[in-house]
């Protein structure tokens, strides 16, 4: 990747959200919250549905920056701030996220810092989503 | 501030439960799944995706958070940031320690809002990640009263 310039975007991705995975990103991770499966209890607390875990986002978009990386180790340094949560219905279509990233600047050692953007019809469920990362 | 708990048992990274994970959020990434293909980047077993620091840190956090001390009301908690820095990626057979620290807490516009760090280390010593996380109990600071 020595060809890797500030302005490179990375391969943009969507990635698509139903119960079927917040079901199974609960288990997996242990966070059981119930905001995360019962419509009931979401919408009793204020919500318009259940949402998806801010962690399951933040796992996607991820994937924007270690599937460019192809081994995720060369990941140092990872961070977003949630600031709308992603509704997911109960249906088969399910929330549709979408993912872009953009190397903003270049560092030494041979590493860079990704930007990302994350968003769910259009507006975004991620702030300052960035990576710092070592170049192959 | 900056109050740190006693460190928790190791958690040890089971490879079963790296694939569940990186099943879970569906990433088919080789390096996840396959140990052949984790031995050829130079990893000792498969790799855990670079959110299953959090899995392990959550236990450590919620330690935090609980303190009847610090006063939250944790129904009313929403996840605000999060933030992770590597030495090097979580690999199956880690046994990992947490040990969580209050970093900040202070209460803007009638929230709380609770930074905690937990660092996850080998039983050794050696670290492996910093878990950075930012939650929100809304409504609760005093002020709001």
């Amino acid at each position: 990747m020595s060809d890797v310039l500030v302005g490179t975007t990375l391969p943009p991705q969507t990635f698509r959200v139903t119960r079927f995975d917040l079901v199974r990103y609960a288990g997996a991770s242990g966070d059981f919250n119930l905001i995360h499966w019962n419509e009931r209890f979401a919408r009793a607390v204020g919500l318009p549905d259940v949402i998806a875990h801010g962690m399951f986002t933040m796992a996607e978009a991820a994937r924007v920056v270690t599937d460019w990386l192809g081994d995720p180790g060369r990941l140092e340094e990872y961070a977003v701030r949630f600031t709308r949560p992603v509704p997911v219905a109960d249906d088969d279509a399910g929330s549709v996220i979408e993912v872009s990233g953009e190397v903003t600047e270049l560092l030494e050692g041979g590493r860079a810092k990704v930007m990302l953007t994350a968003t769910y019809e259009g507006q975004k469920v991620l702030g300052n989503a960035w990576a710092i990362v070592r170049l192959p | 501030m900056g109050r740190t708990y006693p460190p928790t048992g190791a958690y040890v990274v089971g490879r079963e439960k790296v694939r569940e994970f990186a099943t879970a959020i569906g990433d088919a990434n080789p390096a996840y799944h396959d140990l052949a293909a984790a031995r050829s980047l130079g990893y000792s077993d498969v790799v855990a995706p670079p959110t299953f620091a959090f899995v392990i840190a959550y236990a450590g956090s919620s330690q935090a958070a609980m303190d009847p001390e610090l006063g939250l009301d944790y129904s009313r908690v929403v996840h605000g940031e999060q933030r992770f820095s590597y030495s090097r990626p979580i690999v199956a057979g880690d046994a990992l320690v947490a040990t969580a620290t209050i970093e900040a807490i202070r209460a803007v516009a009638g929230n709380d809002i609770l930074t905690t760090r937990v660092d996850l280390t080998t039983e050794a010593g050696e670290h492996v990640v910093t878990t950075t996380t930012v939650i929100v109990a809304r409504g609760t600071a005093e002020e709001s009263a």
